[in-house]
C-alpha cells in the first residue's frame, strides 16, 4: 500500500542557500554505524467499515499509517524502542531514503533520517539491540492519512473537513500499529518536544504497555507563551490568500504564510544566546543594504528555513499539528486537571531531559513535571542538559543525550 | 615553639575540654596528635553502611544530594527501598542514570518544594548540610517531606578542630575537613552541640546517633560534643 505525500512539488536543491544548520559528521549509508539505505511501509490501521475513533468524537477510516524500522524484532518480542517525531517530522529517523526522489521529499537526498546521530548499529538507541518502530502521525504529510490524503467520500483532499486530531490519539493509533506487528509491550518509548509529549502519553494512556518513557524537552502541557506562538503561525497560514479556506490543494497553497509560519516557530527552537552566537548582527556581504531586503545573516536563515519548509511541509498538517499540541494537557486528560493524579498512573520507569536555554518547554516545567511524580511516589529521572541551543537541543547535543539514552535504555525493567 | 612546648601547651588547653587529656602520658599524647591518616577510604562512606543497617526493608527513601548515587544503589539492591535521589550536579545525575537510580536534578537551596509532606519515610542528607546557603529551611523541609530524617555532619565541635583553631590561630584543616576557608563548599560549619540546640529548639527528637570517633565508627555517647569527628543522627518529630 502506498499514500504518496501530496505536498508542494518543487525541488529543494533548487536552492542555493546551504543549510546552515550544524550537522556534524552526518554517516554516510555505507557506514557501520549507519542503517544504511531504508524504505518506509504502510500499513492500513483503519477501514470505512472498521474506522478508527478519535478523541473529539468522530471517526475516520480508512487510516493508513507510513513507518519505518529498524533492527530486528526479537524472538520474545521484548526489545521494541518506539520513536515519536515532533511537529515538522517524519517516521524517517534514521538512515538514507531510497524514495527520496518522490515529490515533497527531496530533502531526504541530502541529509540521513532527522534522529541519525542517534539510531543505528551501535548507537545510543542501538539497532544492534533494539527493534526501533516511527511512523508518522495521524493529521502529518509523510505517507499517514492526513488532510492532503484523498477523503473516498469526495475524491479530493480532505483539506478542513479532515477531523481534529489529539496527541491521545496519535498514541491510539501507535498502539493499533504495535498490534499489527505483534508486539504487546514496548521496552521503550522516546520523543522529543511534541514527540515527547507523545512519550508521556504512552506512560499514562497505556501503564501497561510500556517499561520506560523518554520525555525530551517537553512537558505536560504547552505554556500560554507557547500557545501564542502556534497561534500567530496558523493565523500567517490562514490569512495567505493561496490559503482558499484549505481548498489549495494542487494550486499553490498558502506558501508565503506557512513560511513565515515557520520562519517564526524557528524563533522559538533557538535561544538569544544561540543566535547572538550563530548569526550576530552580522550582514551578508552580498547584501544591498538600506532598503528592506535580507540582509543580516539571521534574516537569511530565517528566510532559508521558511521556503526549504514549504517545499516540504503541507500548511494543512501545520495546522492540525500546531492545533494537537495547543490541546494536549496531561494533567486534564489524565487527573481531571491534577497532574500528580494523572502521574498516579504511571508504571513505567520515567525520564525526563530539559536544556537549559530552552523557553518553548522550559526547565522549570519539565521540574514540574518531575516533582509531580515523586508526589505521585513514582520514580522519576530528570536531568536538565545546559546548552545555548534553545529546544533545539534536544536534537544537537548529541552527546549527552546520547549517554542519558543509552544508559536508561540499560536499566532493570521497573 | 619546640615540640615540647607545643605538647605541653595542647595537654594544657585540652585538659580544660576534658580531663582523660590531662592523665595521658606524653606518647599517646603525641600519638594522638600526629598528623592522620585517614582511618577510612573517604569514598567508602562509613555512614553508608549504617544507614544500610537501620534501613527497614521496603521503605520509601529521598536521599538530597544522592551525588552518583552509590548510596541509593546499595539500598535498592539490598533493601529494596523505594529510592529517589535529588542532586545539583549534571555529571552525577549522570552517573545516576548510568547506575539505574532514579535523580531529579535540582538544588536543595531551592527547598522540596512541590514535594508532598509525608511523602517519604525517610529523608537522607548525607554530608551536605554544611554545604547549603539555608541549612535550617532544609532541615525543616526535610521533616516536612520524610517521617524521618538522616542527617550526618562533620563536627566542628571535635577536639582537633578546637585545639587547631586555639593553637594556631587559623581556620582548621582535617582528613575531615580538608579544604582551606576560601576554596570549600562547607559554607555553615557546625558543631552537635549546635545541632543538638536546633533540635532542642524544634522539638526534633535525635531517635537514634552513631559517631566517627578517634579510634572508629561506635553509638553517639555522652562527651561526643568532644569526641566525635563525624556524626549521623535519625531525627524525627515530636511524634516520630
Amino acid at each position: 500500500m502506498s499514500n504518496p505525500p501530496s505536498n508542494p512539488t518543487s525541488d529543494p536543491s533548487s536552492n542555493p542557500a546551504p543549510s546552515p544548520r550544524p550537522r556534524p559528521g552526518d554517516d554516510p549509508p555505507d557506514s557501520p554505524s549507519s542503517v544504511g539505505h531504508t524504505t518506509a511501509r504502510s500499513i492500513e490501521l483503519a477501514t470505512a467499515e472498521h474506522p478508527l475513533q478519535l478523541d473529539g468524537g468522530g471517526v475516520i477510516g480508512p487510516v493508513v499509517v507510513e513507518y519505518e524500522t529498524y533492527g530486528t524484532l526479537s524472538d520474545a518480542r521484548d526489545n521494541a524502542v518506539l520513536i515519536a517525531h515532533a511537529l515538522s517530522g517524519d517516521a524517517h529517523v534514521a538512515g538514507w531514503d531510497r524514495n527520496a526522489h518522490v515529490a515533497g521529499r527531496g530533502y531526504r537526498g541530502k541529509h540521513p533520517g532527522w534522529w541519525d546521530a542517534m539510531v543505528g548499529p551501535g548507537k545510543a538507541i542501538d539497532t544492534n539491540r533494539y527493534f526501533v518502530i516511527c511512523s508518522n502521525v495521524l493529521g502529518g504529510c509523510y505517507g499517514t492519512t492526513g488532510p492532503s490524503s484523498i477523503n473516498p467520500a469526495t475524491g479530493k483532499p480532505f483539506g478542513l473537513s479532515f477531523p481534529l486530531v489529539t496527541v491521545g490519539d496519535w498514541v491510539r493509533v501507535q498502539a493499533v500499529l504495535l498490534d499489527a506487528l505483534g508486539i504487546e509491550k514496548l521496552h521503550a518509548v522516546v520523543g522529543g518536544s511534541l514527540g515527547g509529549q507523545q512519550a508521556l502519553e504512552w506512560a499514562l494512556a497505556y501503564p501497561d504497555r510500556v517499561e520506560r518513557s523518554i520525555v525530551l524537552a517537553a512537558s505536560p502541557r504547552l505554556s500560554s507563551q507557547g500557545l501564542a506562538f502556534n497561534a500567530v503561525g496558523r493565523e500567517a497560514i490562514m490569512n495567505d490568500p493561496g490559503f482558499a479556506n484549505g481548498d489549495y490543494h494542487g494550486n499553490g497553497g498558502p506558501n508565503h504564510g506557512l513560511a513565515v509560519a515557520r520562519m517564526m516557530a524557528h524563533i522559538t527552537y533557538l535561544s538569544e544566546e544561540g543566535m547572538h552566537e550563530k548569526f550576530g548582527r552580522r550582514r551578508r556581504a552580498s547584501a544591498p543594504g538600506g532598503g528592506f531586503g535580507v540582509e543580516f545573516e539571521v534574516e537569511s536563515y530565517l528566510t532559508y528555513q521558511g521556503r526549504a519548509f514549504v517545499e516540504r511541509f503541507d500548511a494543512n498538517s501545520y495546522l492540525y499539528i500546531t492545533r494537537a499540541m495547543d490541546y494536549y494537557d496531561a494533567a486534564d486528560r489524565w487527573g481531571a486537571g491534577d497532574l500528580v493524579a494523572a502521574c498516579g498512573r504511571i508504571e513505567s520507569k520515567v525520564m525526563v531531559v530539559s536544556f537549559s536555554s530552552d523557553w518553548l518547554y522550559t526547565p522549570a516545567q519539565c521540574r514540574e513535571f518531575a516533582v509531580a511524580m515523586c508526589r505521585a511516589g513514582k520514580p522519576i529521572t530528570y536531568v536538565d542538559v545546559p546548552s545555548c541551543y534553545g529546544h533545539d537541543a534536544f536534537l544537537i547535543e548529541t552527546a549527552p543525550v546520547g549517554r542519558l539514552l543509552r544508559h536508561f535504555l540499560a536499566g532493570e525493567a521497573p | 615553639m619546640n615540640p615540647v612546648d607545643s605538647l605541653d601547651r595542647s595537654r594544657r588547653l585540652l585538659a580544660q575540654l576534658a580531663p582523660s587529656f590531662s592523665s595521658m602520658d606524653d606518647s599517646a599524647l603525641a600519638a594522638l596528635l600526629a598528623p592522620e591518616a585517614a582511618p577510612h577510604d573517604p569514598a567508602e562512606r562509613w555512614q553508608d553502611a549504617i544507614i544500610e543497617s537501620i534501613l527497614p526493608r521496603g521503605a520509601s527513601v529521598l536521599d538530597l544530594g544522592c551525588g552518583d548515587g552509590k548510596l541509593l544503589a546499595r539500598l535498592i539492591e539490598s533493601k529494596s527501598v523505594r529510592g529517589q535521589g535529588i542532586e545539583l550536579d549534571a555529571d552525577a545525575v549522570f552517573a545516576c542514570v548510568a547506575r539505574d537510580v532514579p535523580a531529579l536534578q535540582s538544588d536543595l537551596n531551592a527547598g522540596l518544594r512541590g514535594f508532598a509532606d509525608g511523602g517519604f519515610d525517610y529523608v537522607i542528607l548525607e554530608e551536605t548540610l554544611q554545604t547549603l546557603a539555608r541549612p535550617v529551611e532544609v532541615l525543616h523541609e526535610m521533616l516536612r517531606v520524610g517521617r524521618r530524617g538522616i542527617v550526618s555532619f562533620p563536627n566542628f565541635g571535635h577536639w582537633r578542630v578546637r585545639l587547631d583553631l586555639a593553637l594556631r590561630g587559623r581556620m582548621p584543616i582535617t582528613d575531615r575537613l580538608p579544604h582551606r576557608w576560601h576554596d570549600t563548599p562547607n559554607i555553615h560549619l557546625f558543631t552537635l552541640a549546635d545541632f543538638r540546640h536546633w533540635a532542642d529548639e524544634r522539638n526534633v527528637r535525635i531517635v537514634e546517633g552513631h559517631v566517627l570517633g578517634d579510634a572508629g565508627v561506635r553509638p553517639l555517647a555522652d562527651g561526643d560534643d568532644l569526641f566525635a569527628r563525624e556524626v549521623l543522627v535519625m531525627v524525627g518529630g515530636e511524634d516520630a
